[in-house]
């Protein structure tokens, strides 16, 4: 109730204060969008205000948003969403057939031919059979059933709402999720939300950030001392690390989650992004199905795609979906049930994500502009993810793994002693000590290590390879000279 | 194959109990990881009618139609939800215009759209990355799109300053409202976070709150009095509430969902002032303050009514209202969007609150966009304006018609009561169900007004949403239906309705 001080002035506490607010999203933190990234947003208002530095901009290498760092949109899929908003452009000759044959079709799966209206909660039933459809052809035709896929607000929705099914118990008895080291920071901040345990398993940096089945065992075999392991989360291509898992190692986490009862979470939002010879994206849903019925019949898996990366980058759509594998009946009738509460996923970017799974095809008047661009942009990719590689591995104190896939090149930096003690002194980690002193002499933003998981006493971090080619070049060269630099400095 | 079996059996060690077990005639079957049993138990108590069991069968039967199975209908209509689109309302072409630049700028060129859209794509564009709609927006969203919402807010107001980092775009209205309450609920037992909300109540309220876990509290609004809120009432929830809980929100609906009561001035003082006593954050859902039918009916913003009552009040009481882009004239709901506006909310929290919807990174750009128009629609001076009004009071009146029209005919049905639709898009009527009606839907294990919505289904193919699906006095009965069908077609649905009536009563008499 009001408090009065000695004063006799009226003073109350609020309601909602730091210490009576839901403790569990205090521990939420999700390094993407963390202090650094604010303390950017602060230099780049400086910067518009007159203040001089070191740096005429700042570059927000820090998060997967290829269209911020100038990629440039498919224009098909553009033509299609530009139809779908305003339907009077379909007597216009400026759009081709094609785009106008789509726009018509997904105009007329919403409800009142406009993409206003609420969907299904599951996402529109035309769009979800396209989905299907191009799993099949996808995998090889291992069939897909549109009842099992749930379109999603981008996938960190649907990740976030599996999690949420998965979650329950006390104590000893409180779901565990099993989740790579380094990892995309939705997982540790939903884990943390829901009150679950996190269960680490670490990527072999020396091995170029493979996995090894030991290491889950190991993981896994402490983590049932104290909570009740039920998960296993696995992002291929990964994110920050980049490395696409072969094919051996995909049936190897298969047959552990077989193994072990553990429900499958496949994040391959980077299917598409894969650089490397010799490296193939190999879907989890595939995998299994190739490795016979003990496996496809019985291993519970969810795997999730989505519009904002991949040759599309469409990260402000939100579009996205799951696939649901073996799930049980009534748990899926609870997921339906969960997922209507919210109505439905944006219809602009169930369409777009309809376009990406239904793309021109040869003979239809976009299909040479539309491969023309969707190669463009994964060869400009690929091309990044090598001279990103390159150029890190020529200065000493940087170790860069191949960037096998998706976005971000995530290098092991050398710290010296005395920078380490002035971090720690300062309350810093040291990679973020390290990247804020970049920031404030380079504006360029990157995200440290210590956002995404690290083996203790190693230190990262993470680049995205999205701004265009020269920038880029003179993005490494900068990060080279502030490394030289910043060793020099604490020599 | 049985070797194998054997085999197993014969290795089991204590802690592979849990691992596959196989049953005498060596068939093996194993539990799945993920059961009702071991899944999240809060989720299981969620429960969201507007799209619950009623519409699940409605889908279905629309599925049998297209078959070609025969029925006594030729089409299902859906009463069921709030969708203006779906019902043939529709989108201002403005909007539409905008959105269509921004998702495709070489149309800057195309000489078909007027001045005032284009200026207003261009700006929304520039205030994207790389000047995409496809780039991720600021977390909180678009900077510039959260400075013209504020305009907005103090024009509304009259004046009263609204600052763009109060304001939060958010997923649709529904988004923000659960974040709020995400941010609220915490303790144990009986300091567990209470919630009030009305009864009744739209269900994202009572399906968020089984969600977290937390206690909700009902205060029932005065049917008798056209669904008026009475602070009494208040107190009398909040003094049984205390007995079990921590009651710490007051969660408001205005205008109401289902009831369309649009609450006088003094009752939101009142309310304000209520939560000042009792400490209570207060969160205003306030989405369809456009939709204002009846005459001597106001929309009062929670914001401009807290700040008219002084400093004492408008520096102490916290507080959040939402809106969005779903309702109103613009009927958008596919493309979620709508924001929040905090008010007096402690400066860690608010920090807090920004790195929560940082994880989700952004609320769809599009809708983001299309909220930009909502608050910065077009001028008198502009090419568009004229259209734009236009369009903007044709939906309006044509609402406040079907408004009226419903509260109209359900008034001739005996045993059908409804309130005037002050406002909203539902009409809430109480109907009297005979108690041969009662016990038999008691004999099928179905609440009574589930029983005879579903009756009314698959008789006559309409669609509405038993009122225990929004939570309603013990003993009283109610539907939600949509006031959103075209005029000729509600017409049609409301006399249908009307019949089935006449012919439920019959039956069991």
């Amino acid at each position: 109730m009001s408090k009065m001080s000695e004063n006799g002035m009226v003073s109350r506490a609020k309601v909602l204060t730091i210490d009576t607010m839901n403790p569990t999203v205090k521990k939420v933190e999700y390094a993407v969008r963390g202090p650094i990234v604010q303390r950017a947003v602060e230099l780049e208002r400086e910067l518009s205000e007159g203040m001089k530095k070191p740096f005429a901009e700042v570059i927000k290498a820090n998060i997967g948003d290829a269209h911020a760092m100038g990629q440039q949109p498919i224009t098909f899929f553009r033509q299609v969403l530009a139809l779908c908003s305003y339907p009077e452009l379909l007597n216009d000759s400026t759009f081709p057939e094609d785009a106008k044959s789509r726009a018509h079709r997904i105009l007329q799966s919403c409800g009142g031919n406009s993409m206003g209206s609420y969907s299904a909660s599951q996402g529109i039933d035309s769009v979800r059979q396209d989905v299907a459809r191009y799993i099949e052809r996808r995998d090889g035709g291992v069939p897909c059933d549109p009842d099992d896929i749930y379109l999603t607000t981008g996938a960190s929705d649907g990740i976030v709402t599996m999690l949420k099914l998965l979650v329950c118990g006390e104590g000893a008895a409180r779901t565990g999720v099993m989740i790579s080291i380094p990892q995309y920071p939705l997982y540790s901040a939903a884990l943390a939300e829901l009150g679950a345990v996190q269960i680490n398993y670490y990527l072999n940096e020396e091995t170029c950030w493979s996995l090894d089945i030991g290491e889950l065992q190991r993981a896994l075999d402490e983590a049932r001392q104290y909570c009740n392991p039920r998960a296993l989360c696995i992002i291929n291509p990964g994110n920050p690390t980049g490395q696409v898992q072969s094919r051996e190692c995909i049936e190897d986490v298969i047959r552990f989650a077989a193994k072990e009862r553990l429900f499958l979470m496949a994040d391959e939002v980077y299917q598409d992004n894969v650089y490397a010879e010799g490296c193939q994206f190999h879907s989890f849903k595939k995998v299994l199905f190739e490795m016979g019925p003990e496996y496809s019949n019985t291993v519970e898996l969810a795997s999730f795609h989505s519009t904002s990366k991949c040759y599309m980058g469409e990260c402000g759509f939100r579009g996205g979906y799951m696939e649901i594998i073996n799930m049980d009946d009534e748990v899926k009738a609870q997921l339906t049930k969960l997922v209507s509460v919210r109505l439905c996923p944006p219809v602009p970017g169930q369409a777009l994500m309809d376009l990406v799974v239904n793309p021109p095809q040869p003979g239809e008047p976009s299909y040479d502009n539309f491969i023309k661009e969707r190669t463009a942009t994964l060869s400009a990719l690929a091309q990044k993810a090598k001279l990103t590689e390159q150029v890190l591995n020529t200065v000493q104190g940087i170790s860069c793994n191949p960037v096998q896939g998706a976005m971000y090149s995530f290098p092991r930096i050398t710290i010296p002693e005395k920078a380490i003690k002035e971090a720690t002194d300062k309350g810093q980690q040291p990679d973020m000590f390290y990247c804020m002193k970049m920031l404030e002499e380079t504006g360029i933003c990157l995200v440290p290590g210590s956002g995404f998981g690290q083996k203790d006493g190693t230190y990262h971090f993470r680049m995205t390879i999205l701004p265009p080619n020269d920038k880029l070049q003179i993005l490494l060269n900068k990060v080279k000279e502030f490394h030289q630099r910043f060793t020099q400095q604490y020599s | 194959f049985l070797q194998h079996v054997k085999a197993s059996f014969g290795t089991l060690k204590p802690e592979a109990k849990n691992m596959s077990q196989q049953a005498v005639n060596g068939v093996s079957h194993r539990g799945k990881v993920l059961t009702l049993d071991s899944m999240n138990p809060n989720v299981k108590r969620v429960e969201y009618a507007v799209r619950g069991p009623i519409v699940q069968r409605a889908v279905q039967i629309e599925k049998e139609l297209k078959e070609g199975v025969k029925k006594p209908f030729t089409e299902v209509i859906k009463a069921n939800i709030g969708d203006a689109h779906a019902m043939g309302q529709k989108p201002i072409t403005f909007l539409r215009q905008v959105l269509a630049l921004c998702s495709y700028p070489e149309l800057l060129e195309d000489n078909m759209f007027p001045e005032d859209a284009k200026k207003r794509a261009r700006r929304i564009l520039e205030s994207c990355g790389g000047h995409s709609i496809g780039a991720y927006s600021a977390s909180q969203g678009i900077e510039c799109i959260r400075q013209d919402v504020a305009r907005y807010i103090e024009r509304r107001d009259g004046g009263i300053p609204s600052s763009p980092d109060n304001i939060y775009l958010s997923t649709g209205a529904s988004d923000a409202i659960v974040t709020m309450l995400k941010l609220l609920v915490c303790g144990e037992g009986r300091s567990r976070t209470g919630v009030m909300i009305s009864i009744p109540q739209y269900p994202l309220y009572s399906a968020a709150l089984a969600d977290l876990g937390a206690v909700q509290i009902s205060y029932y609004l005065d049917e008798d009095k056209c669904w008026s809120l009475d602070v009494a009432e208040l107190r009398r929830a909040l003094n049984a509430a205390r007995q079990h809980c921590n009651p710490r929100v007051l969660c408001i609906i205005n205008p109401g969902n289902p009831t369309g009561q649009v609450q006088s001035r003094q009752c939101i003082e009142d309310v304000i002032r209520f939560a000042k006593e009792e400490h209570l954050f207060l969160m205003a859902d306030e989405v369809y303050q456009d939709n204002v039918y009846a005459e001597g009916c106001k929309f009062h913003s929670f914001k401009k009514v807290l700040f008219e009552m002084g400093p004492e009040y408008s520096s102490t009481v916290e507080m959040a209202s939402f809106h969005s882009t779903s309702k109103c004239y613009m009927g958008e709901c596919g493309f979620r969007g709508g924001y929040m506006e905090v008010i007096n909310m402690d400066p860690e929290v608010k920090a807090q609150l920004t790195k929560l919807v940082s994880v989700r990174l952004c609320p769809p750009v599009p809708g983001q966009a299309l909220l930009d128009l909502v608050v910065n629609p077009p001028q008198p001076d502009e090419p568009s304006y004229t259209t734009f009004m236009k369009e903007r009071t044709a939906v309006l009146a044509a609402l406040a018609e079907k408004a009226r029209l419903t509260e109209e005919t359900f008034n001739t049905v005996p045993g059908i009561t409804c309130n005037p639709v002050q406002g909203a898009m539902y009409t809430f009527p109480r109907i009297t169900l005979p108690q041969k009606a009662i016990d038999k839907a008691k004999e099928e294990g179905q609440v009574p007004d589930m029983y005879y919505c579903m009756r009314l289904l698959e008789e006559e193919g309409i669609c509405l949403v038993p009122g225990s699906g929004f939570g309603q006095r013990e003993g009283t009965f109610h539907f939600r239906m949509t006031i959103l069908p075209p005029t000729e077609k509600l017409k049609v649905v409301l006399q249908k309705i009307r019949e089935f009536h006449l012919r439920f009563t019959q039956e069991f008499s």
